[in-house]
């Protein structure tokens, strides 16, 4: 499979468009969890139980929107389950449990709705850029449109119940995804994250393990999901990754200032190496791709698609590479074809710059 | 840093560095992590001071349980999740000590509402914001409009006592 028709097939929407706030915040999600009121929790239920939900669950949302797709996770082979996982359409969890769980896509891959995940019903929406109130809205209308044939459990003082009691209440999950290189080279982000904690937010890393935020992208999401409105506990988490963007443009700002040249080198040393490597480690490849972005962003790298850090991001984990090379490979195999993807992908821009009058 | 844990008497000693420690924190929320919320909730509520001496009198008491799906309280704290909607039902009288440690401070939703089964709490909380309008113009003096919004509370109140009756 050529590359441009692998990553066609590959990458969705919120991948590579540009949304509002896009030289900083890669993605927005918001997630709504919901349960049939009649049945029990993936926690206990049966399988007779669980296949009840998965019929009763699926069959509202295809009412709601006919043009959603499903995908069932026991016809799925584990590789293609992994791509999902990688694309953040699904959960490890999804993945691992094979009985009667799915999922629904929409073609652009904006909407994706888990059944029998945690909760019965995981309703997510994916967007580019920073667009809280739009993937808000989106959710919620969906969540009505499934409520117009779907029992809810839901109490008048505790609002939506879920599985989890970290959940009840709205349900809600909204998250931003950012790229903050300016705020780890200076060294802030060991203030700024407990400082978000206060606010019932929470930062994380979502590459690599632990806090570690390979690529320096980091998910800030929040935490409580009881006693505030949908709208301000979204309107709260705006506000604190709106002042996070400034806090980011001021720390690029002053490490232009004070030490453009070595900036400048970084950026391109790493350029380089993504441009001539033969074998490419996922931690090495996601930092040179974070100081790429940085150079697109300063303005040092013309030509070169800002979404080339969010979309490589994705396409080099394991399940993709592995897709791409259309079976197995060992570590070794998956460093070298992470480098030879990534000095493809960067050829293929090259090329369109040079408006293919060349060859 | 240092602590130990004791879960269901087992002893677990846990030394970290600050940074990791900060690290741990912030990764037990997620659901892969060995710190987990669950062992953290059950680590939190077995030792916490809230759940042990408020019943100094009654040291064996009846295990509460869900009537729905069995699951106990214990069951419940061991695992961190729920078994089905009537578990939150049944532990009614546990669940503030919890639900306001996760949701600072919180114990009531002020979400959204189910559009078509929210029925009459569509209405009820129409009147209490209703009701805090009456106040506030009553105060202002304004007596005619607060007649009107009384009148409109009454039609309300009555609405919502007629499809309680009916539903129920």
């Amino acid at each position: 499979m050529s590359l441009e028709k692998f990553l066609n097939q590959a990458v969705s929407s919120w991948m590579n468009e540009e949304g509002p706030s896009s030289e900083i915040v890669l993605s927005t999600r918001i997630r709504l969890a919901r349960n049939h009121r009649k049945y029990a929790f993936p926690t206990v239920f049966t399988k007779e139980e669980a296949r009840a939900v998965a019929e009763e669950v699926s069959a509202a949302v295809h009412k709601a929107d006919e043009r959603l797709e499903v995908l069932k996770m026991e016809e799925l082979q584990g590789l293609e389950k992994r791509v999902l996982v990688e694309k953040h359409l699904i959960s490890p969890n999804l993945a691992e449990d094979s009985g009667a769980s799915a999922v629904w896509l929409s073609d652009d891959e904006e909407i994706s709705i888990m059944v029998n995940e945690e909760d019965h019903l995981r309703i997510q929406c994916l967007f580019p850029g920073l667009q809280l109130k739009e993937a808000l809205n989106k959710a919620l209308q969906l969540d009505d449109a499934i409520e117009q044939h779907c029992d809810y459990a839901f109490d008048e003082q505790l609002g939506y119940l879920t599985t989890c009691p970290t959940n009840v209440g709205t349900g809600l999950r909204a998250s931003v995804m950012m790229h903050l290189p300016g705020l780890m080279m200076t060294h802030q982000m060991n203030r700024i994250i407990p400082a978000i904690g206060q606010f019932g937010l929470v930062a994380r890393g979502i590459y690599g393990e632990g806090s570690e935020a390979l690529g320096n992208i980091f998910q800030i999401s929040n935490q409580t999901t009881l006693g505030k409105s949908e709208e301000d506990i979204v309107e709260d988490l705006q506000r604190v990754v709106d002042q996070i963007i400034a806090q980011e443009k001021s720390a690029r700002e002053a490490l232009v200032k004070a030490s453009g040249i070595q900036l400048e080198d970084r950026v391109f040393r790493s350029y380089g190496t993504l441009r001539y490597s033969r074998v490419l480690e996922s931690k090495e490849a996601a930092k040179c791709l974070s100081d790429v972005r940085l150079g697109i962003d300063l303005g040092f790298i013309e030509n070169v698609s800002r979404s080339i850090l969010n979309e490589l991001m994705i396409l080099t984990q394991p399940g993709f590479l592995q897709q791409y090379a259309g079976g197995f490979l060992r570590p070794v195999e998956r460093d070298m074809r992470r480098a030879s993807l990534i000095r493809e992908r960067l050829e293929m821009e090259e090329k369109k710059d040079k408006g293919g009058s060349e060859i | 840093m240092h602590f130990t844990k004791v879960m269901n008497g087992q002893k677990t000693e846990v030394h970290l560095c600050d940074s990791c420690a900060q690290d741990k924190g912030e990764a037990f929320m997620s659901d892969d992590s060995a710190f987990s919320f669950n062992n953290l909730l059950a680590g939190l509520l077995n030792v916490s001071p809230v759940m042990q001496p408020s019943q100094p009198q009654k040291p064996e008491r009846e295990p509460v349980k869900c009537s729905h799906c069995q699951m106990t309280f214990q069951q419940f704290l061991k695992i961190g999740k729920f078994g089905c909607p009537s578990c939150y039902e049944s532990f009614r009288d546990e669940l503030p000590p919890i639900l306001k440690r996760l949701h600072s401070g919180n114990t009531t939703h002020q979400g959204k509402l189910p559009e078509r089964q929210g029925g009459t709490i569509h209405l009820k909380r129409k009147v209490t914001e209703l009701r805090a309008e009456l106040k506030s113009l009553i105060e202002e003096e304004e007596f005619e409009r607060a007649a009107t919004v009384r009148d409109q509370i009454r039609v309300m109140e009555k609405e919502i006592r007629g499809e309680g009756g009916s539903q129920s």
